[in-house]
């Protein structure tokens, strides 16, 4: 019974709490131009009318277009469940279960990018194209931060891989994670989520062709994946293992919501970069875990 | 004697009679042009004025000796049929030469890309004919006319290999409202209101050529005041645009400070033209024969005021936008165009001076008030969008300076004065340099005393050109930046 109402609880958290980060960046984003900004549960109101509307799908789409958004979706929140959250273990765990949550966002990824070859617009193909070359390269990444962590809790499952710190190579791995959480969720500095200029998009091109319902998923899943790389992040760098559950619980949502202030004071100082130093920003990024993982052996010899 | 022998001289803002136009046969004309481009001369305009009788038609040129400060016009004896395209040696002539096709049939016999400016003869602008390249790896993106933002139409046709852009060519005329074809017989009582329109953000700048060309028909000028009045407008509304360039840059780059303070401060600038006359885009402003609204004192020292803070403001934004590295690195290097492209296409306003071409109507063919005041012009040399969005922030400072002179010397006096009929067949030419650049207007009476041509050029016809030169071999992800660093008029090209 128990075991029913935490899934409960954990499917409740993935899908109503992701969309407020969103919200959130928008409103810091807001205060830190001097506006007032929409309101912070913006997307729920967004989430609800796209919910309500028709979809318009291009007679040149094979079955591919809707199942692509759809698959997507289920992968994201498929790899969310396998992540604990603080006090809460994860749904599902078992040795190795680290590999499954990246095979399951890289498959979330294909299925976007599989959506957005079946409309055969050359926007669509040319954002799918960047973002697959982008993915290479934070993917690398997040594996090694992922490597990072097994070899300092000589694990393969996530709840035991993140319940220490990350030991000496701590900052490094968390700025590491942060590019990479800037990069895969399209924020600047690697991409423009307010942008209308189709050109310059990553992500939102891959989705222009998609409405209603499915808009809906591909919307919501980009807010599920927003708080799975902040949990992600803010697990692999505090000690929440070492903490009671009620402080490790509050601990976690100061660090998630820590996460999210910094992804909009990043959006309100910094330019976005164009597309030919992204491979720079993050080649940096996949260094700094590759020495938080050299810090991590180091510290598992002495 | 003067660099053009031949051509009927004349200074901006003033008519001479259609008799005092030299007329040539066809291939003498167009050697005549065609020399003076090659002396570095530029042409202003090159349109085509049917004759009253029969299909003939005569083409006409205005060009415009920057050096010198003069203006030469001359025309071609009536012809039918084909002529030779100056284009072939002259690429500035190009557009101007597909639109008289468009709009007469005339054909240039050798026009190395002859397809409609505008009319879409029912089958849309976009279709028809586009430049490709072919290869294995290259791909067409087609962009507009429908855009993901609230922004005008136009059809953007790039030829890529990835990410790098080879070819772009532009398809405009979605907003073609026939306005030179309105024009004939009048002025009419809508003209001024028609012209007020043409382009939304041009607006003071093209009713002061407007009212420039119906008065150098009349054989007078606007009172002093108007003239005074009419050069505060012209300013407040190239602060207002650079303002917001400087802001749409900025966020076309996701750089928010500098972005969220020019878009308001620019609606602090349009405000101010609001002080003026009630409109925040300067209609209703500049009338033939004067200034409809008068600047009292008080509302004078309130502009004063009202101007003081906002550039106070945009300082500030500015300073941000020149500090931040960021930014720096995404304006550096991106779109650049050469010196030698710009004058070879003719290009116009902010965009060539930006590639260190010394070009301004203000300075180089001065009416009105600037002919007592003027204002330096900005040059810089690099011709990337930091350039252009370094001239817009010279243009910023100097035009604020230039208002604050301005306020402390009004001249006393009538601000409009009953403008007297047209003179008959007589041609009378107007410049302007708007915020966007050259705006050209000609006009020519028919022996009624009525206007029988009106030819409107916007800056955006000479510069459209420029973006196309600029995007090739940049990254395509890049033209959204260069488009707003040119920041052209569609409706101003439409007409």
């Amino acid at each position: 019974m128990t075991t029913v109402l935490e899934g409960v609880v954990r499917l409740g958290v993935w899908l109503l709490v992701a969309p407020l980060l969103p919200g959130l960046i928008c409103k810091v984003k807001a205060w830190m131009a001097g506006r007032r900004g929409p309101p912070v549960l913006q997307l729920y109101y967004d989430l609800a009318k796209l919910w309500r509307k028709g979809v318009v799908v291009s007679t040149l789409a094979s079955p591919g277009f809707v199942a692509g958004p759809a698959v997507a979706w289920v992968a994201v929140l498929g790899a969310a469940l396998l992540l604990p959250l603080g006090p809460l273990d994860a749904m599902l765990s078992f040795p190795g279960d680290v590999l499954l949550l990246i095979y399951l966002l890289a498959l979330a990824r294909f299925a976007t990018a599989w959506a957005a070859l079946e409309t055969g617009s050359a926007f669509e193909g040319m954002g799918a194209a960047r973002e697959v070359s982008f993915a290479v390269l934070a993917e690398a990444a997040v594996i090694t931060a992922i490597l990072t962590l097994s070899w300092k809790s000589r694990s393969l499952s996530l709840p035991t891989m993140l319940e220490p710190s990350a030991g000496p190579g701590t900052v490094l791995l968390a700025v590491g994670l942060f590019t990479v959480l800037l990069a895969e969720n399209c924020r600047v500095p690697f991409d423009d989520p307010n942008t209308h200029l189709e050109l310059t998009m990553i992500h939102e091109v891959m989705v222009l062709d998609h409405s209603g319902p499915l808009l809906a998923a591909v919307l919501h899943g980009a807010a599920m994946k927003l708080l799975l790389f902040a949990a992600l992040l803010v697990q692999a760098v505090l000690p929440l293992g070492e903490l009671t559950a009620p402080a490790a619980a509050a601990a976690l949502i100061a660090g998630v919501l820590l996460v999210t202030v910094a992804v909009g004071l990043v959006e309100s100082w910094l330019a976005r970069c164009a597309f030919r130093r992204v491979p720079l920003l993050l080649t940096t990024a996949f260094l700094l875990c590759v020495f938080a993982l050299l810090t991590a052996w180091n510290g598992g010899a002495t | 004697m003067n660099p053009t022998p031949a051509f009927a001289l004349l200074t901006n803002g003033t008519a001479l009679p259609w008799a005092e136009v030299p007329a040539w046969p066809m291939p003498e004309f167009l050697d005549q042009v065609g020399a003076s481009l090659t002396r570095g001369g530029r042409l202003s305009s090159l349109f085509g004025v049917p004759m009253s009788e029969g299909g003939a038609l005569q083409l006409v040129a205005v060009l415009a000796f920057d050096a010198s400060n003069t203006l030469a016009v001359g025309r071609s004896q009536p012809f039918t049929g084909t002529f030779p395209a100056l284009t072939v040696h002259h690429p500035q002539a190009h557009l101007f030469e597909r639109e008289i096709w468009e709009q007469h049939g005339a054909v240039p016999q050798g026009h190395p890309w002859l397809k409609p400016v505008r009319q879409d003869h029912g089958a849309g602008p976009a279709v028809g004919e586009f430049f490709r390249v072919d290869g294995r790896e290259v791909h067409e993106v087609a962009v507009g006319p429908v855009h993901a933002g609230i922004i005008e139409p136009g059809h953007f046709r790039f030829q890529c290999a990835g990410e790098e852009v080879l070819h772009l060519e532009i398809a405009l005329g979605y907003q073609h409202r026939g306005v030179e074809e309105a024009l004939p017989g009048g002025p009419h009582r809508a003209s001024v209101h028609q012209i007020e329109t043409l382009a939304g953000d041009t607006t003071i700048a093209h009713a002061t050529a407007y009212a420039g060309v119906l008065e150098a028909l009349a054989g007078t000028e606007a009172p002093l005041r108007a003239q005074w009045l009419r050069a505060i407008a012209l300013e407040l509304e190239r602060l207002a645009n650079h303002t917001g360039d400087l802001g749409a840059l900025a966020g076309d780059v996701a750089f928010l400070p500098t972005a969220s303070a020019c878009g308001k401060i620019r609606g602090d600038f349009l405000n101010l033209t609001a002080l003026l006359c009630g409109n925040r885009f300067g209609r209703g402003l500049v009338r033939p024969g004067g200034c409809a609204w008068e600047l009292e004192p008080e509302r004078l020292a309130r502009l004063r005021a009202g101007l003081d803070t906002a550039l106070r403001d945009v300082q500030q934004a500015a300073a941000w936008l020149w500090d931040a590295t960021a930014v720096r690195a995404r304006f550096e290097n991106t779109g650049r165009l050469e010196a030698s492209q710009a004058r070879e296409i003719g290009l116009v306003g902010p965009a060539a001076r930006a590639c260190g071409l010394v070009r301004d109507v203000r300075f180089d063919h001065p009416t009105g008030w600037y002919r007592f005041a003027q204002v330096p012009v900005s040059v810089w040399p690099d011709g990337d969008v930091f350039a252009r969005a370094r001239v817009r922030w010279l243009e910023i400072q100097r035009a604020g300076e230039f208002l604050r002179e301005l306020f402390d010397t009004a001249p006393d006096g009538p601000l409009h004065l009953p403008l007297p009929p047209p003179a008959p067949n007589t041609l009378a030419v107007a410049l302007v340099e708007g915020w966007r650049g050259e705006v050209c207007h000609v006009a020519l009476t028919n022996a009624q005393g009525r206007l029988h041509r009106y030819k409107l050029t916007d800056p955006s016809f000479h510069n459209w050109t420029g973006l196309a030169l600029a995007l090739r071999g940049q990254a395509i992800s890049d033209f959204p930046l260069c488009n707003k660093s040119f920041n052209l008029s569609y409706c101003g090209f439409d007409l």
